[in-house]
């Protein structure tokens, strides 16, 4: 297999490179154009989405990377990757773009301030019992057809999707890479 | 920390460097109002730190510095999406508390503001809002880590717009470290004593080599070059106080440092967003200074 890009502008890069690294698996850090040359998948880390969608502009990447991924590049956001992948966002910036993988309107920090981010276990279909990191987190309020749940968390007010995939691109709310967890990249690799 | 009803915990460590975490590779800068932290978040900042006075100011007008004014920081909380920290008093648990209510993101138990408490800064396992604290050497990041800080920062010379202090704290963390990292079993205790640090965190440095969250740098950043320069010592991500509204395109300022602190080892980048930047802040020779505001805290 070819290498796995990591989205590295910003936020929790060394997470992800060592998860994939964990599980015999080659990471690139993807800053420039260059960089994007060869990988065969691509994870979005969690971070900020507004600084990412202003530096993936600045640096010349949105384009690029955009005909990559409507190209059928598997990827896969955590956090600020699943803004960065959803079709809508709410109650972000006015100007705020996104990739528009993944048919789901998503609320940014529709869990809350930091104040009330938590740990929690999240059950995924196909894997079982996840530990997930809910910091900041957005939350999914609408997912159109073709999009397939294969997590939901009930924290009050209903479970809301956390974990989704349409096609080549897989969304989580929450960080997997923060706990230990392999199971969701294993899961990711399974599309590359 | 607490359970809720969804057996999940809230404000637990992981979460709270968790976010330090999302926070690295950018750039968090002062911001006084709410304009301020709009173009803060144009530019990219990962987070705005809202305070009255940048430290220039709190410099220059002397007197005693306190948190901010509540309704400051929640115009700011309203205007950006990204996160939103503010400052207490050294020990002043009552001001983080203060903080803790409105729903701030991170506590900076800052140097900058005048200290509340000569000997005990506040015990910072008792919040569920994560706290940075400000270090000038191994030993002093690992008495505040002990005490909850789940995010350091070198400490640097706050309001000068001068680097010298910010690389003089950073090497001297990396260096200790380094210290700490090959030293045998036998060693660490004594290092310990030295450090005045608790012993379980000295033996973590010296397993990993590096602190038990992430280390920022403060303190005198300026220019894209020394975002640049910090970010190769080894900071995570950088605060920029008075260097960006204090310069004389402000709006391109923070651009050229965001992209700067992106890119820190591409000269050409840096290069390329420091070109016709216009004067950087005054900043002043840290050897004259009356008042040495790293000197707070022990």
């Amino acid at each position: 297999m070819a290498s796995v890009g990591v989205l590295a502008l910003q936020g929790d890069v060394r997470e992800h490179v060592a998860v994939l690294q964990r599980i015999g698996v080659a990471a690139v850090e993807v800053r420039g154009v260059a960089d994007l040359a060869g990988i065969s998948g691509l994870v979005i880390p969690g971070g900020e989405s507004t600084t990412m969608a202003r530096l993936l502009v600045t640096g010349g990447l949105r384009e690029p990377l955009t005909e990559l991924l409507d190209g059928g590049l598997p990827v896969l956001g955590t956090c600020a990757g699943l803004i960065m992948l959803a079709r809508r966002i709410l109650d972000g910036r006015s100007d705020q773009w996104s990739l528009g993988l993944l048919d789901v309107e998503v609320r940014r920090n529709g869990f809350g301030r930091q104040v009330a981010s938590f740990e929690t276990v999240v059950e995924v279909t196909g894997i079982g019992p996840v530990a997930g990191a809910f910091i900041r987190a957005p939350q999914i309020v609408t997912v159109a057809d073709g999009v397939t749940i294969l997590a939901t968390h009930d924290h009050g007010g209903g479970p809301t999707p956390v974990l989704v995939r349409q096609g080549h691109a897989l969304g989580c709310a929450f960080h997997p890479e923060l706990t230990g967890e392999t199971r969701i990249h294993e899961l990711f690799l399974s599309l590359v | 920390m607490t359970t809720s009803p969804d057996s999940s915990t809230v404000g637990s460590t992981l979460v709270k460097r968790g976010l330090a975490d999302m926070l690295r590779g950018g750039v968090i800068m002062d911001v006084v109002n709410a304009d301020q932290a709009k173009i803060a978040e144009d530019a990219g900042a990962v987070a705005v730190m809202a305070l009255e006075r940048v430290p220039a100011d709190i410099r220059r007008d002397g007197g005693v510095a306190r948190m901010s004014d509540p309704l400051l920081i929640q115009e700011i909380q309203a205007t950006v999406t990204i996160p939103v920290m503010a400052k207490a008093r050294i020990g002043h648990f009552a001001e983080a508390q203060v903080l803790e209510s409105l729903g701030v993101d991170y506590v900076d138990e800052s140097e900058v503001l005048t200290p509340a408490d000569e000997e005990h800064h506040i015990d910072k396992w008792a919040f569920t809002v994560p706290f940075v604290c400000g270090a000038t050497n191994l030993g002093e990041a690992l008495r505040r880590i002990g005490e909850g800080a789940c995010l350091i920062r070198s400490k640097g010379e706050a309001g000068t717009g001068n680097v010298v202090e910010a690389v003089r704290h950073l090497r001297t963390i990396n260096a200790q470290m380094r210290r700490v990292h090959s030293a045998d079993a036998a060693e660490l205790a004594g290092l310990a004593k030295d450090l005045q640090a608790p012993l379980p965190l000295v033996r973590e440095v010296a397993e990993t080599g590096h602190l038990p969250v992430p280390m920022f740098c403060a303190g005198g950043i300026s220019t894209p070059a020394d975002a640049s320069l910090v970010m190769q010592l080894g900071a995570e991500a950088v605060f920029v106080g008075s260097g960006i509204f204090k310069s004389a395109d402000p709006v391109r300022m923070a651009e050229a440092i965001v992209e700067a602190t992106t890119h820190f080892r591409d000269p050409s980048v840096v290069a390329k967003v420091s070109t016709g930047l216009g004067a950087a802040m005054r900043g002043s020779e840290t050897a004259t200074l009356e008042q040495r505001l790293a000197e707070r805290g022990w």
